[in-house]
Parts: structure tokens; sequence; C-alpha cells
């Protein structure tokens, strides 16, 4: 089972819920979290655990070879991304605007722009007891996410068993990372707060969810606060309103200590409890 | 003509609430420019009457027409992003998928591929509540902020404030550290950091800080729901002291800023009370060192 | 000596643009034959990542001795023109070209 958990915007609870849910499952089951917000992964600073491994990801970058290069130029030219360019005699590349097309190393008519390895990123797998956490970043300077978070699904994938719950806290927005984080979810959980930002931004990601023809839910956080639309369209639009995590002034100083809430906050653990019973659901009409 | 960009790292700051109380108090004296073209949510404070619309296009995309093309796979093969996948006997590209590299059409043997120019969004001029102009866009799903799009918003914000003769572009900024909010900063005077006291709303301000500081712009930062956790905010601030940032203003935790933006209203339109007086007198500060 | 300026317009008073990667034109000043050139650069409107080694590249073929700008290229641009091996003076984004000449002449612009 493949959960992934996203919002609209940054902001709005994402990371306290992700982390609160999978500490909270872990009490009773395996689970493994996984932090695909890789430019600022953050659940890190929540959960407690001993590290494990730690792995260099690595993305493919052309590289010259002065030596056999005739000038042509034609790497440039095949280049939509301008990552590649020749100035005067000789040829520079820009790793981090590169998409990793291969198009100026495969049509370079004297292989001198062979593919090689660039490190990106890292990985760390980190375990405490019955919940693995695997973190990805970004290395700074490096503008794509998108290969990050497919290498770290791999090794989610070649890691851990079917069986085990996993967790996927997603980048915020709409845009391509956001994409490639849920798009083999089983079940996404969108966070939202129920304030005028929070529903606009609700809607791009639910118009979204829907484009990708993927099976969703709402947790509301800081319910109680701003008004009820959330609520409201929600039930128009027959989506499923999963919890309410209370609006508290403690939940946000827990949070700002990096302090988990449902050990804490009875309200929390209750509407984890729905949450997960929601949960449950989805996995035993996914065996039937 | 000033441009003054407000940006956080983070989400969740307070940063468009600050920003949209800042253009209101600068009234008719500015233009705004709506650049966190993710999370694009200022049009909810600010009632922009959406006048003109025009279609913002960035990038390519492939398309396969289906009469030329003689099923060879050649482009599936080359293709990393798994963008070509056969659907009934045919190659079709996915639209999500598909990166706009330009590698297929290069290898396609009847030329059977054309590489459109994708259209991303739309982007507004609108007169707002406050009877001046913001110009602001809207993406579609799964199209990403860029610099373009970005400089393009502010670019006509700034033509529009120089035919008018507006003292100020107040920008609200891109998240995050890429190319969007390298553009946004690329011709700022001034760049306003709004941070909270939480473990990574620190971490997040540092990270941005660096860009600012190696564009050179002088920054000061707002520190906003300050008395959450009073230890991280005098990290803030020893940051701000080292680094020589402005420390504009501290705002305290308040769920008037909540209240305001369920009313459709910025905060100074609010509240009328401490909200209300710090957010005036920062801008007056704004102004001044801007 | 050769002298690149990023600016608004293809004039010796035109305003200088603060900008470099999307900086709408190069001018070209030539202290030597009292002569200038104009690039247009309006064209890096269209790029929608990379603008800055774009323009970069064009300056790496003027090949100035020194340029002239605002706040200062990005990281990538920097690359480049550190290769082209020229002089980079920031801070004067607010001035005519003429006076950034002036400025510079004055030893008034701080060095990149």
């Amino acid at each position: 089972m493949k959960i992934a958990i996203a919002s609209g915007k940054g902001g709005t609870g994402k990371t306290t819920l992700s982390t609160n849910l999978a500490a909270y499952l872990a009490e009773k089951q395996e689970v493994v979290l996984v932090d695909l917000d890789v430019e600022e992964p953050n659940s890190g600073l929540f959960i407690k655990a001993e590290l494990l491994r730690e792995e260099e990801k690595y993305k493919m970058i052309p590289q010259w070879n002065p030596d056999t290069c005739i000038l042509c130029g034609n790497c440039q030219e095949v280049c939509n991304f301008h990552a590649v360019l020749k100035l005067g005699e000789q040829i520079m590349v820009f790793p981090e605007l590169c998409h990793s097309c291969y198009a100026c190393s495969e049509l370079c008519p004297t292989n001198s722009l062979p593919m090689v390895p660039q490190k990106m990123g890292e990985l760390k797998h980190f375990n405490s007891g019955t919940l693995s956490f695997i973190e990805s970043r970004l290395e700074i300077g490096q503008e794509q996410a998108v290969p990050l978070i497919r290498q770290t699904n791999k090794y989610v994938e070649e890691c851990f068993s079917e069986q085990v719950i996993k967790l996927f806290d997603s980048p915020p927005g709409t845009s391509c990372p956001v994409i490639e984080a849920t798009k083999d979810a089983d079940f996404i959980i969108l966070v939202t707060e129920p304030t005028p930002f929070g529903l606009h931004d609700l809607t791009l990601a639910v118009e979204t969810m829907r484009e990708l023809k993927k099976n969703f839910g709402v947790v509301i956080n800081r319910h109680g606060i701003g008004n009820d639309e959330v609520e409201k369209y929600c039930s128009a639009e027959n989506i499923p309103l999963l919890a309410r995590i209370p609006n508290d002034r403690q939940i946000a100083e827990l949070y700002s200590r990096g302090e988990l809430l449902y050990k804490k906050i009875p309200g929390v653990k209750e509407q984890l409890d729905l949450l997960i019973h929601h949960i449950e659901g989805l996995e035993s009409a996914g065996e039937r | 003509m000033k441009e003054i960009v407000v940006i956080s790292g983070k989400g969740g700051t307070g940063k468009t609430s600050i920003t949209a109380s800042l253009a209101y108090l600068g009234g008719k004296d500015i233009v705004l420019a709506d650049c966190d073209v993710d999370a694009a949510d200022m049009h909810l404070l600010m009632q922009p009457d959406f006048g003109q619309a025009k279609d913002f296009y960035s990038g390519l995309i492939a398309e396969i027409r289906q009469d030329d093309c003689i099923q060879c796979g050649k482009c599936a093969d080359i293709c990393r992003f798994d963008a070509i996948p056969v659907i009934d006997g045919k190659y079709i590209v996915d639209p999500l998928s598909c990166e706009g590299c330009g590698y297929c059409p290069r290898v396609c043997p009847t030329d059977a591929i054309d590489m459109l120019d994708m259209n991303v969004g739309k982007w507004y001029v609108s007169t707002i509540k406050t009877g001046t102009t913001m110009v602001h866009a809207k993406l579609g799903i799964g199209a990403d902020n860029s610099g373009k799009l970005v400089a393009h918003v502010k670019n006509e914000a700034k033509r529009i404030a120089e035919e008018e003769d507006k003292e100020i572009v107040l920008v609200d900024g891109s998240p995050g550290v890429g190319c969007p909010v390298v553009s946004s900063l690329s011709g700022a005077k001034f760049v306003v950091l709004v941070t909270e006291p939480t473990v990574s709303g620190l971490h997040d301000l540092k990270r941005v800080y660096e860009l600012v500081d190696k564009f050179n712009i002088p920054a000061g930062c707002i520190i906003n729901k300050a008395d959450l956790n009073p230890q991280v905010s005098a990290e803030i601030e020893s940051f701000l002291k080292q680094e020589n940032i402005g420390h504009i203003a501290s705002l305290p935790y308040d769920e008037n800023f909540t209240a305001a933006m369920t009313q459709g209203k910025t905060i100074v339109e609010y509240d009328e009370n401490n909200l209300n007086e710090i957010l005036t007198q920062s801008w007056a500060k704004i102004k001044q060192i801007a | 000596m050769k002298i690149a300026f990023t600016t608004k317009g293809a004039k010796w008073d035109a305003q200088m643009d603060t900008r470099f990667g999307r900086a709408q034109f190069i001018l070209l000043y030539d202290d030597s034959t009292d002569s200038f050139t104009s690039i247009d650069n309006s064209a890096v409107e269209n790029v929608a990542h990379g603008a800055g080694p774009q323009t970069a590249q064009k300056l790496f073929d003027l090949k100035p001795n020194v340029l002239i700008t605002g706040n200062g290229p990005g990281g990538n641009a920097a690359t480049v023109l550190t290769k082209a091996g020229l002089k980079i003076y920031i801070g004067a984004g607010d001035m005519t070209v003429r006076q950034a000449y002036e400025a510079y002449k004055q030893g008034e612009l701080k060095a990149f």
C-alpha cells in the first residue's frame, strides 16, 4: 500500500501529518516514511532514528572530450535547455540545466560528449524499530527534483516488500515533482487549511489528482480557524473528508520545536485513528 | 521606480498575507506583481478584475502526426522519459512525461514529429481594490513556474509602473532557491525576507539569503509568529545581525491573519490594533530604506 | 579597451539594465576608437531557464575587457564570464550608460 501526502501549497501541515501518521502507525505495524520533498526535506527534523545507509544519487550528464571534438556546434544546437554552450574553442556543460535527454551525446558525430554520472543528491535510510525513514536531499544548485524522486521511489521499491505500508511526503504544488511523487500511489491524502488560500490551493490539487485519475481524500489541518468553505467544497465534490486536525497554539509550538503531536494532544490521536480506519478500509477493499 | 521583492524560501510563513498588506498600504503608489505563481493566492485578497487575460507559452512538447508515422519506434527507443508509449498500436506522446527535449524529431525518419509551443497558463493585468494595477498569472496542471514567466510578469508590472509614473513595483516572489526565485530577485532594489521561528523556517531563510547575498541586494527581515518559539526567534535575530540584515519587525502569532483572509481582506484592513500598527510601521521603514 | 554594458536601450544616454541574463541590450564601447556597437538581447525573453549563460555566451564572442552591469550575473553566467577573462563591475543599475562609464572611470563601481 502506497499513500502519498500532498498539498497545493507549502506550509499547510503536510510534513506534520506525514510524520505523526508514520510514527503512530509504527506502534502497530511496519511502516516506511519517505520524504520526497527533495528540495526542502523537513520530515527528518521530527523523526529520531538511527542512520542505516547513505547513498549518493547521480544523474547522467554529458562530459566534453576536447581531444576528439571537431567543434561543429551540433550539441549546442540540439540542446533545448541551453545546457551545452560552445564558447570559442571549447564546449561547456551546465549540469543543473541538463535534463539528461542524451540528445547532444548520442547525436555527436565524433562521440565527444559521453554521458557520465554527476552527483545530484543524497539518499539516507534510517530505522527505529518498525519505522523506517528514507530521505533524499537535492544538492544546492541542482534544480531538477524529478530524477531524484524517481530514484528514491525505486530504492523504496527494492528495499521493502509489498506488505509494508509506505507513506510518501510529497513536494508542495501541482508541478512535475508532485506528479512524479504521486503517480504510483494507491491513495493520496491532500492536506489543506480551512481558509480561502487553503481552499484555492486545494481545488488546484484536486484538479491535478483528477487529471491523474487518482483516488484521494482530504485532511483539514488547523480545523477551527477560517471558515467551513473547504467542508462545503468537499461534500459538493463528493471528496471524502478523512480527518480534521484541530487548531491549537500548542500544536504550532510543538511543531516549531520539531516534536511529534499525537503523543501530547489527544485530539490529534483521535483524528489519526479516523484516518487510519479509512486507510485500512482501502487495504481490505484492495485485497478483495 | 524601485522594485521591492518579498520572498520567504519556505511556504506557510505568511508571506502573501504580509505582501498584500504592504500593497494595501502602498495604495496607488505601487504596481503589484504576483510572481509566486505556484501558489498564486494574492488575488483572493486584492479582488482583481482579471481585466486583460493572455495565454502564456513556455517550453515545447512533442506531437506525432499519426498520418506520417510509420510505427518504427525509434522515437520511443531514444526517449529517456518514457514519454512515448504505444496505445492501441499507435505511438502517442504522454504530455505529462514529455520534457520537450526535442530529441525525437531529430531521429524520426519521416519527420512525423512536431515540437509545439506549450500553453502553460494565462497571465493577467488587473485593476485591484486599491485602484492600482496588479500583474499575475495562473499555471496549468503539471506546468512549472519558470524564470521566463516570472520575468514576464515583472516586466509587465515595470512597464506599467513607468508608464503611469508609479514609485514602486512590489513583487510577491517565488518560493524555493531555483531559477524562478533568481528571476524574482534579478533587478530588485530591496528584498524583504519573511520567516517564522520554526526549525524549518530558519533553515530555509539561510538558504534563500545565500542567493540574495550573491546578488548583492540589501535586505530586511520580518519575523512572523515571533512569539511561537522565542528561542528560534533569538537565533534568527542573531543571524540577521551577523549578516547585517535589517530587522524590520516581529509580528506575533495572531489568528487575525486567518480571520482577515477568511473575509477576503488584508490584515491592515481587518485589524485595527497591534498588527495594523506594526505593518504600517514596517511599510514606512521599507520605503525609507529601499 | 572594449567595455560592455547591460542596458535598456541602444544609446549612450539609455538607462542601464540592472539584470544581467535578461538584459534587453548589450552596448559595447571601444574607447580607443570611441565607437559603439549595440546588440539586441531581447530574444532571451523566450528562454525559460538558463538566460544567464546565453547572454554570457554573447559576451564571450564580443570579447570585451570589462563588463559593467547592475546586480551581477548568476552562478552559471559567472562561470562563462570567468572563462572569457573579463573584469566585472556591478552596482550601476540606477545609472545611464554615460554615468556608469564615468563612475567606472572614477573607480566608483564595485568589482564582482
